[in-house]
């Protein structure tokens, strides 16, 4: 495979359990600055896609390139520190921490057991944590124990630790689950401004809030990409009103 | 003052100062030699209940086969202990003079070569904390690399313990088979039987002690103290921040087996002997036991659970030695359904809001060596908090 411009180019994926093709012969690309949003289905294989990508789950054949760097090989960790955030469905924070140790935690430094020993919470550890605490409405709720947030701020909470890394590419897996029509407007707000720099990778079902925040749609169905393009084109595919918008 | 308070406040230091008191004080003030020395046994456990609560309170990784590195420091020591005391003058009756009796009475007549180091202390301490290492490296690399853990990990353990046992008791002429390795007379010309010398041993110990609950307080106090909570709490959260998970795992392991072999190297120096039946399985069950009742969350108290229980146990098993065993059992299975914090988590929930009410009457500070008692009325029954005390801010050492 010849190498691209794009931060992430997927050929020929695929994935079987037990003879099951999850994910079958699947090719993606996303653009720098990209938003991107994967719809479809139960089952077409969506969060089985996301696992592919950060390795949770190994690829029985095809490749997925980073910045033309190979990650089917790598170890999750490697993934992470090459520059892919990963957000899980249900929101997955440590409870019985702060919320600023929480995205302390996520500070990409001292990662090695001796650099774990050594870190220093800095001033500039600090600023940081602050800006991204501000940065998703937590500004407020440093010393709050994170398992004391509300769903909202939890799934806040979470995309915070992913900003903290500073990834490049960030994939969200039903961000807005849970939350109310308020929260899903500053969502919605809260991924515009992020997707200024790197590109992000959101699975959602809520029509309304991808129309508001898609740049191009994915339609999955049954491990297969069905559709691709803009939310109007998508929206109108024959193909994509049959096996997923309905009549 | 007031920063030395703030410090104090700050790092949860004040209950480690009260050990530090009760054991380096008012225990020796207290009691004769004898118990004294056997207080100083009990302290030795206690080495390893405090690994478990770095091992299994703060990183969640539960190990039944503790009592494996325990005993491997313990021999690292008496192999050395033993070398001295078959010098060729004491040992001339031997067939093979110079050698440990049991390698003379099972036809050995020269000394293995991996005994050779042992002639030389400084060699000898190093193998005392370095060769538990290593062996918990390699137990813990292969596991946790390949992601093996909870119960499955319990049993590994457990098996490890036993191969080990089994290996000290097979190979009779290398090891001293079920016996042991006894008649340990001194420590470089310093007879370690007298009672001066157990005094100094008791004390050495002590310090070793209240260094080590420090360094493990240090390490809960940094990032990485931090991560073993994240880690028990969403483990692959943990992965994917960018974690290699597996050595954070490794690296707790290990300490928890470096430490427990202190306590090893320190039980055979007390003691005077070592055998396979601090090794097996029934102590190391025991270990976890001192570290749940004492609270596996906090460090003094799994030293405060390893001095309660063995001191109950050697009370009962002397007056009801049939009924010890049950008693044990019994006294696991409560804390575990009634205070899973264990005496620590007790203080916490019933002493400490107790103590704040009446704080113009007494200081806290002043009854934490106490073993914290439920107070005279309870206001609810059996409700520590489900969730584990709070995070590490919030955790007292």
């Amino acid at each position: 495979m010849s190498n691209t411009d794009f931060v992430l180019a997927i050929e020929d994926l695929t994935v079987s359990f037990d003879g099951f093709k999850a994910i079958d012969a699947l090719t993606l690309y996303v653009d720098r600055g990209e938003l991107r949003v994967i719809i479809g289905p139960n089952g077409a294989g969506k969060t089985t896609l996301l696992d592919l990508i950060c390795g949770k789950t190994k690829a029985s054949g095809g490749s997925i390139k980073f910045k033309n760097v190979e990650m089917t090989k790598l170890q999750e960790h490697k993934i992470v520190r090459a520059g892919i955030g990963r957000k899980f469905q249900t929101p997955s924070i440590y409870e019985n921490l702060s919320v600023f140790k929480n995205l302390e935690v996520s500070f990409p430094r001292g990662r090695s057991v001796l650099g774990a020993l050594g870190f220093r919470c800095t001033d500039e550890v600090k600023a940081r944590v602050q800006s991204v605490a501000d940065e998703i409405g937590l500004g407020d709720a440093l010393d709050t124990e994170a398992g004391l947030l509300s769903h909202g701020q939890k799934q806040w909470l979470e995309i915070g630790m992913l900003l903290m890394q500073e990834p490049e590419l960030l994939m969200l897996d039903e961000p807005i689950a849970g939350m109310s029509v308020r929260e899903r407007e500053l969502t919605a707000e809260l991924l515009q401004r992020i997707c200024k720099g790197r590109s992000v990778i959101v699975i959602e079902h809520d029509m309304d809030f991808v129309k508001r925040i898609a740049h191009k749609v994915t339609v999955m169905h049954q491990g297969k990409i069905l559709a691709e393009g803009s939310m109007d084109k998508v929206q109108n595919d024959p193909k994509v009103i049959d096996v997923y918008l309905g009549h | 003052m007031d920063a030395f308070k703030n410090w104090v406040a700050r790092t949860g230091m004040g209950s480690v100062l009260v050990l530090a008191l009760v054991i380096m004080v008012v225990f020796p003030l207290t009691m004769d030699i004898f118990r004294l020395n056997l207080v100083g046994k009990y302290l030795t456990y206690a080495f390893v209940a405090v690994g478990l609560v770095m091992l299994w309170g703060y990183g969640g990784i539960l190990s039944l086969g503790q009592g494996c590195f325990f005993g491997l420091g313990g021999y690292m020591m008496a192999m050395f202990l033993k070398l001295e005391a078959s010098d060729p003058e004491s040992t001339k009756i031997q067939s093979t003079p110079g050698i440990p009796d049991f390698m003379d009475w099972n036809q050995i007549t020269e000394l293995p070569f991996w005994w050779e180091p042992f002639n030389h202390l400084p060699l000898a301490l190093i193998a005392v904390v370095l060769v538990p290492m290593v062996l918990a490296f390699i137990i813990s690399f292969a596991m946790f690399k390949r992601r093996v853990g909870g119960v499955y990990f319990a049993i590994i353990t457990q098996a490890v313990a036993l191969i080990l046992t089994v290996l000290i008791i097979g190979q009779q002429g290398y090891t001293g088979g079920v016996n042991g390795i006894t008649d340990l007379k001194t420590l470089l010309g310093w007879d370690i039987r007298d009672d001066s010398s157990k005094y100094v041993l008791y004390f050495v110990n002590a310090a070793l002690l209240i260094g080590v609950i420090l360094l493990c307080r240090w390490i809960q106090m940094s990032k990485l103290g931090t991560l073993l909570l994240a880690m028990r709490d969403k483990e692959d959260r943990v992965r994917f921040s960018g974690y290699d998970v597996a050595m954070f795992k490794v690296f707790v392991f290990v300490l928890a087996a470096g430490i427990s072999a202190i306590g090893g190297a320190m039980f055979t120096l007390q003691v005077g002997f070592m055998s396979p039946s601090f090794v097996g399985i029934v102590p190391s069950i025991e270990m976890v036991i001192f570290a749940a009742v004492g609270g596996r969350m906090s460090l003094v108290g799994a030293v405060y659970g390893a001095l309660l229980v063995n001191a109950g146990k050697t009370y009962f098993s002397e007056s009801a030695p049939d009924l010890w065993l049950f008693l044990m059992a019994a006294l696991f299975i409560g804390v575990v359904l009634a205070f899973p914090n264990g005496l620590a988590g007790l203080y916490e929930s019933h002493v400490k809001p107790w103590f704040s009410r009446r704080k113009s009457v007494a200081k806290p500070a002043a009854s934490a060596g106490e073993p914290p008692a439920p107070p005279s009325a309870p206001t609810h029954k059996s409700a520590p908090p489900a969730a584990l005390p709070g995070g590490v801010q919030g955790q007292s050492a």
